[in-house]
């Protein structure tokens, strides 16, 4: 197992609102919006660099949307940020029709995505945005997994001609890519190489899934661990790549287990290369209050299940 | 003026003429709202804005305009392609299949003259004022017009969109709403009152003005009026009276023919009431 470390821990978000700087910088066409969230979505830098290229919408999320696709019309390049569950299910019809179907180039950026928001509880704990976003034609959509690659994925997406939902969270998490990535839309990062199993992992549980592959180790388990950031469009080369060598699979993502990462991946898998498969996500439910450590435990998203489910797809594949 | 209001008066003739024709051949459409919108249309692109029917998105340099209530599609297609936007001829292919002309508005077949889909109603308002604010920044100092239905003012984006506008300055901005008091299940008075719309826009900050937007002298003066007004600080509302299904006596200030297509007779009736000016396509 390839070995991780990391210096410090630090959330997503802040990824984001560093990467909109940069991205700022890189090009006058980029102007950012937001509903009454600017802290949480960590815009101050760019506000502060570019006042008159940022947009306060207030708390009004469908108005938000539109302006947005407005703006493209004049070349700009929208980045909206909100939390994941006001930039998706309150707004899911302004995306269909203003955004996706009129191929709008807006960059719908959220944050809080899944439990780890925490103490707020199931009202602003979406599990379902994966899925709302990626039934969307057109729609490209990205799940990042620390501070750097959220960095590097917001400024990919300036630079991406098309409708984005880019999804990231609040909890401090360690940092271990490499700062100085290039983020390729649609392309798989592989963490390990192994033998035994495929993990394919996106957003907060790559960390995770790193944990798990260092206790497989310890069990005599060569997994192979892939990072899939980009969700649609999926790289199914290197998914089967991986599951013909391994013959198995397990998918694991914060969300719910409808719709998300490990669907598209069954998908897949079902048409080209049927393999066993276990999906360690949320089981079909809301959440609810808590830390973001008890929510992931009690809600089955921890390393311990990811070990357990490698092991059970094993002994499935080799019946 | 680059045309005397008769001459307007005849292109609204034929427009209304490409309505009932488009909405009859398909058996299907909203014939009521677009009659009495065709005035308005025609006095938009004929006369009023400062547009390039060689389409180009981003229409930098000039001035722009969204339908947001986008089932009066008939109206909107009739105008684009008379001034020039596409091929009269195509109007025929209205709402079948493999047709740049969809049911409601959509950018997604490359139709000359769309930049936004529309039919899902209550968004174009956000729509416009973000290209508004687009043009701004881009020291782009066209206007852009938008069209609202008035029932389609009851969905609460619209709201968020009239507080928006003018504490943010956005007076490169003209909304219109189509005041015909028709919306599919009967008159908004009964459905859900809109009451006194000039005093509620007034209370968020717009300019209100006032048309007769069946009467084309009215419509043109009323929209110079608007033009004159921007700049100044406030997005203006155009607060427009029609007749549903205005220049067709059967379909007239009726919300019966809001989505009803004529079958052959009344086809027949239509087109004896509405002068053929530029030939039917």
């Amino acid at each position: 197992m390839k070995k991780y470390t990391y210096t410090e821990k630090k959330d997503t978000r802040s990824g984001f609102g560093a990467g909109l700087l940069e991205a700022g910088q890189k090009n006058p066409e980029v102007v950012a919006l937001c509903a009454d969230l600017v802290g949480s979505l960590k815009m101050d830098a760019f506000i502060k660099e570019f006042p008159e290229r940022f947009f306060q919408i207030g708390i009004a999320e469908a108005n938000m949307i539109g302006i947005a696709a407005g703006l493209t019309i004049g070349g700009k390049i929208p980045f909206t940020g909100t939390f994941a569950n006001f930039s998706t299910g309150r707004v899911y019809d302004q995306i269909r029709q203003s955004v996706a179907y009129s191929d709008k180039n807006v960059k719908i950026c959220a944050s809080h995505a899944g439990l780890t928001l925490g103490e707020d509880g199931a009202t602003h704990q979406i599990l379902e945005d994966i899925g709302l976003m990626k039934m969307l034609p057109g729609m490209t959509v990205i799940n990042t997994c620390d501070y750097n690659q959220t960095k590097a994925a917001t400024i990919a997406i300036a630079e991406h001609h098309g409708p984005v939902y880019l999804r990231f969270g609040r909890p401090v998490i360690p940092v271990f890519t490499d700062p100085d990535q290039k983020f390729e839309i649609g392309k798989a990062w592989m963490v390990n190489e192994g033998t035994d199993v495929t993990i394919i992992a996106t957003g907060h549980m790559v960390w995770k899934a790193i944990e798990a592959g260092e206790k497989l180790a310890e069990l005599g388990i060569d997994a192979e661990i892939i990072n899939i950031h980009t969700i649609k469009p999926l790289d199914e080369e290197a998914i089967l790549k991986s599951v013909k060598k391994t013959g198995c699979v397990v998918t694991c993502e914060e969300h719910n287990k409808y719709g998300g990462l490990g669907e598209s991946v069954a998908r897949l898998l079902s048409t080209e290369l049927p393999a066993p498969q276990e999906f360690v996500a949320v089981n079909d439910s809301f959440g609810e209050s808590g830390t973001p450590d008890q929510l992931m435990t009690k809600y089955g998203l921890d390393s311990v299940n990811i070990v357990e489910a490698a092991q059970k797809v094993i002994k499935r594949a080799k019946k | 003026m680059k045309h005397t209001i008769n001459e307007l008066e005849d292109i609204a003739a034929q427009v209304r003429r490409d309505i009932v024709r488009m909405v009859h051949a398909c058996q299907s459409g909203h014939p009521g709202g677009s009659l009495g919108c065709a005035d308005f249309f025609t006095a938009l692109y004929f006369e009023v804005m400062n547009h390039n029917t060689d389409f180009k998105m981003d229409g930098k340099g000039e001035d722009l305009f969204f339908l947001s209530n986008g089932h009066i599609s008939p109206v909107f297609y009739s105008v684009l392609a008379r001034s020039g936007y596409f091929d009269v001829s195509e109007l025929a292919t209205f709402r079948k299949l493999n047709s740049r002309l969809q049911g409601h508005p959509t950018t997604h077949e490359g139709l000359p003259g769309i930049r936004i889909a529309s039919g899902s109603l209550g968004q174009g308002m956000s729509v416009a004022i973000g290209a508004a604010q687009a043009k701004k920044l881009n020291n782009d100092h066209s206007i852009v017009y938008s069209l609202h239905g008035d029932g389609e003012l009851q969905e609460g984006q619209n709201w968020e969109a009239i507080m928006y506008a003018p504490f943010n300055k956005v007076d490169n901005l003209i909304s219109t709403v189509d005041y015909n008091g028709q919306q599919i299940d009967g008159p908004t008075e009964k459905v859900l009152s809109l009451e006194n719309l000039q005093a509620k826009f007034e209370a968020f900050g717009w300019q209100v003005i006032n048309s007769d937007g069946n009467d084309m002298d009215s419509t043109v003066k009323a929209l110079h009026y608007a033009k004159s007004l921007t700049g100044k600080g406030k997005p203006i509302l155009n607060l427009m009276s029609t007749q549903m299904g205005y220049g067709v006596d059967f379909m007239m200030g009726s919300h019966k023919w809001h989505g009803v297509a004529p079958n052959n007779e009344q086809l027949a009736t239509a087109l004896a009431q509405l002068t053929s000016t530029h030939k039917d396509y």
